[in-house]
């Protein structure tokens, strides 16, 4: 260990924190226009194609606990090198109050294994406050952001269908795949009750789009990343072609501690980071610095860069940072279709996640919650692992045999080997991901007297759902079991109550956090301008969902991707144009 | 085919650990706990690697534990026509690694194995391996069936559960597993929905 802290001679035109979708996006966008960049990643180094990290196309059987979660919180096969805990990075929240938080350590982030589940908001979800009178309005607006999520449906490639619904704007789309057997069933069951089921939009490629990247083969294991990059990920869709520029210079292992700037300027110098196999204290200088750390490590950073111009932290004169943080509600639901049993056996593998879902499609003013959520959909012969077969004796003993005789549940010998194969592919499960009220009362902030391993403050929550939320988790638990039950099947346990708010998860459980530096055109009241650049600092910017007002109803990361690349052209043309 | 070929046969088309070569009356082998040591390809970490190799160094059950959970793997999945048998394809070793990675399931496991132990020497004077198949299914099929349960085996019901979990899960999660069940994924394809004959079967 030394304490001498180093520094890199060059001074690099940016230096972006962290290689998610937001620093990753800006790290190819701002080298392919040819500037100098430097990429800290405070985890390792990742490419979805090297063997020495493949873990796709496996089979249970080559991992001892076949697959099972005791080290990857999503299962050994799963591509993310972190979790809801991370050893040494711990973080606290306010007795009474609740949030997870997820952290991937690696290039690339959470994108190598998130869902891809790609939806751009529609114009509403730039206008709750004005619309609803509950929440605020964002300072742009869907046309503002239209252009960038068209560029990043044509640089990255999404399937989907155009629907022409208002607030559920199409993209670009490649064509999507065809429904599985059970997603016929729950798209009949939507028409009847008048509920959309519309084919999925993930950032699969079902077509190739150019030489660099395959398309997809249908192995259904996004979530493990995918060796012909035939799926999105930050590590080889935007990083790696970064680094082929020749502008890049990524440094893995680099944990930033803070964001530096000059006194007497007032404007961000670089970084300083720790070097986490050395343990080397480093800066690194820089003329613009970005931070895509995401949601609240963007917001830990600029807190920890306190100083005697800036005591309350970095771009907080207004003190916002840290507050109105929301990740989407959730609650799910799963049932068994009777008539699924016995099923023909053929692959049924297809993409890696759901092939249909249901966008928002009623009018909050007529219920008693204020904003809408959309539903996914699981089900099919997947491959089995860790956990098959598992509690056939709730199931076993409710079903006739084909020649109609009944067995008590439980047993053992060769009626099990019938019941898992007449049960298999017969389950589907359901689950709601809605927008919450961003409020000033849900934040982080820095823990007094704790640090991380490093020597890093961390963070503390203080996180309580509202009325709001549960209640549209009660709204989503009574969809759910009217689309079983209309699909002929029976919902499975006992139907969440408002001793479990209906089921709805912990706040931070659904990975989707957002708002911590809140933009905004009063910078009383936020901590970034519209451009998502600092009102107290104009060379310093951020590009992960920090900066977003609200969520809408739709997973976050399409909307982070478009936004880091509509404020990376804002970083070119305001370097043209000799204003940083 | 004969029960001897298709032993070779699994031996000769599985993969390490998880299709541990062990034949019923081989026991002792699996009762070591020493599964052959497997070098693991599917993209570890440095330190995924080096806790996989301490647990697999490591020897949890006794072989007398080892010998009850092999009798109840053999129970709960026999072999069938040409489908092997959950001891066959390794199951025991593959609960004795989830004892080690889950320390959670230690106490049920073994605290399960001491309470069937028990009950089998109250009824029958010995070691539940060591007493007669008549009596071995007399004591299964008193904790084998939850509804049909009396409260005072619940314990021996809550573990022959477990049991069930951890040997359909352990078998379903072999190439044997996959080939019973049917499972033809895990490989390249071209998606283009279900075979239209099962699309018609359901009038889509
Ligand atoms: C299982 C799962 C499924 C998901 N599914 C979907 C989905 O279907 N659709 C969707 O829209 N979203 C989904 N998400 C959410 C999505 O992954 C995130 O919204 C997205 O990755 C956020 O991007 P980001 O750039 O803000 O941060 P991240 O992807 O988290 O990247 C941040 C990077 O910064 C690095 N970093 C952090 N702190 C520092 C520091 N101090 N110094 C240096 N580096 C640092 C981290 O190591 C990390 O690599 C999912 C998430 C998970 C976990
Ligand atoms: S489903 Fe397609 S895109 Fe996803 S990992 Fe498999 S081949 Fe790649």
């Amino acid at each position: 260990m030394t304490f001498q802290i180093k520094e890199t001679p060059e001074i690099f035109d940016v230096v972006i924190v962290g290689s998610g979708a937001g620093g990753g996006m800006a790290a190819y966008t701002l080298t392919k226009a040819g500037a100098k960049v430097c990429l800290l990643e405070a985890g390792s180094y990742y490419d979805p194609a090297d063997p020495q990290y493949i873990t796709q196309m496996k089979n249970p059987w080559e991992s001892p606990r076949r697959g099972a979660s005791s080290t990857r919180p999503f299962g050994d096969f799963d591509a993310a090198y972190g979790g809801w805990q991370i050893d040494g990075e711990p973080y606290s929240a306010v007795k009474g109050t609740e949030f997870h938080w997820f952290r991937s350590r690696m290039l690339g982030g959470r994108t190598n294994h998130w869902g891809r589940i790609s939806l751009r908001f529609g114009p509403n979800d730039f206008k709750r406050g004005s619309l609803t009178g509950i929440g605020d309005d964002w300072p742009i607006g869907y046309d503002d952001l239209k252009p960038f999520y068209d560029k990043t449906d044509k640089l990255i490639g999404i399937f989907g269908s155009v629907e022409n619904m208002f607030n559920e704007p199409d993209g670009i789309f490649l064509p999507p795949p065809p429904m599985r057997l059970h997603e016929h069933f729950i798209k009949k069951a939507g028409t009847n009750l008048k509920i959309p089921v519309i084919p999925s939009r993930l950032s699969i490629l079902t077509r190739p789009i150019n030489n660099e990247r395959g398309s997809c083969f249908y192995c259904s294991q996004c979530s493990r990343g995918c060796n012909k990059y035939a799926d999105f990920s930050s590590s080889s869709v935007l990083v790696i072609p970064a680094m082929k520029t020749g502008n890049l210079t990524l440094i893995n292992h680099a944990m930033v501690r803070e964001v530096l700037t000059d006194q007497a300027t007032g404007l961000a110098t670089g970084v300083s980071y720790v070097d986490t196999k050395t343990m080397a204290e480093v800066s690194v200088r820089a003329k613009r610095v970005v931070l895509g750390a995401s949601a609240c490590e963007s917001a830990r950073l600029l807190l920890n860069s306190k100083s005697a111009r800036f005591p309350q932290g970095l771009a907080n004169t207004s003190g916002v940072i840290g507050k109105y943080l929301n990740d989407s509600t959730g609650a799910s639901r799963s049932g068994f279709v009777p008539s699924l049993m016995n099923r023909d056996r053929y692959n049924e593998d297809g993409v890696g996640g759901s092939h249909i879902y249901s966008p928002w499609w009623l009018d909050n003013n007529k219920l008693d919650f204020a904003r809408g959520y959309h539903i996914e959909y699981g089900g099919g012969m997947g491959m089995p692992g860790y956990g098959f077969g598992m509690g056939m004796h709730n199931n076993n003993g409710k079903y006739p045999y084909p020649n109609g005789e009944k067995l008590p549940a439980g047993g053992y010998g060769s009626r099990l080997r019938e019941d898992v194969n007449r049960f298999y592919g017969a389950h589907i499960g359901m689950a709601g991901r809605g927008e919450p009220i961003p409020l000033e009362t849900n934040y982080c902030e820095i823990d007094p007297g704790k640090v991380d391993k490093f020597g890093i403050p961390t963070l503390r929550f203080h996180y309580k759902w509202s009325d709001q939320e549960i209640m549209q988790a009660k709204h989503m638990q009574d969809t759910f079991e009217e689309m079983i039950i209309e699909m002929g099947g029976i919902p499975l346990g006992n139907k969440p109550g408002p001793e479990t708010n209906y089921g709805l998860e912990a706040p931070g459980k659904i990975i989707h956090e957002v708002g911590t530096v809140r933009m905004g055109d009063n910078p009383n009241r936020s901590a970034l301008n519209k451009y998502q650049q600092a009102h107290d600092v104009k060379n310093l910017f951020v590009v992960d969902a920090g900066p977003f007002v609200s969520q809408g109803d739709k997973n976050v990361t399409w909307t982070i991707l478009a936004s880091a690349m509509r404020t990376s052209e804002y970083i070119i043309d305001q370097v043209k144009a000799n204003k940083i | 085919m004969k029960r001897r070929d298709l032993i070779k046969n699994i031996t000769l088309t599985s993969v390490g650990l998880a299709t541990a070569q062990v034949l019923p009356a081989q026991t002792e082998n699996i009762a070591a706990g020493k599964p052959k040591k497997q070098k693991s390809n599917y993209g570890r970490t440095p330190d995924e690697v080096k806790r996989d190799e301490k647990l697999i160094s490591e020897t949890f059950f006794t072989p007398g534990e080892m010998a009850v959970i092999t009798k109840l793997c053999d129970i709960i999945l026999p072999a069938e026509g040409t489908s092997p048998s959950a001891v066959q394809v390794g199951v025991p070793a593959f609960i004795e690694f989830i004892a080690k990675d889950m320390p959670y399931q230690q106490v049920p496991l073994r605290g399960g194995i001491m309470w069937l132990e028990n009950y089998s020497r109250k009824l029958f004077g010995k070691s539940f391996v060591a007493i007669t198949p008549a009596n071995q299914m007399t004591i299964v099929d008193a904790i084998a069936y939850p509804e049909l349960a009396t409260p005072a085996v619940s314990a021996g019901v809550a573990f022959f559960n477990l049991m069930r979990d951890l040997t359909l899960t352990g078998f379903y999660t072999t190439e044997a597993g996959f080939e019973d069940l049917g499972y033809v994924g895990n490989r390249p394809n071209n998606w283009e929905g279900p075979p239209a004959e099962v699309l018609k079967k359901f009038n889509f």
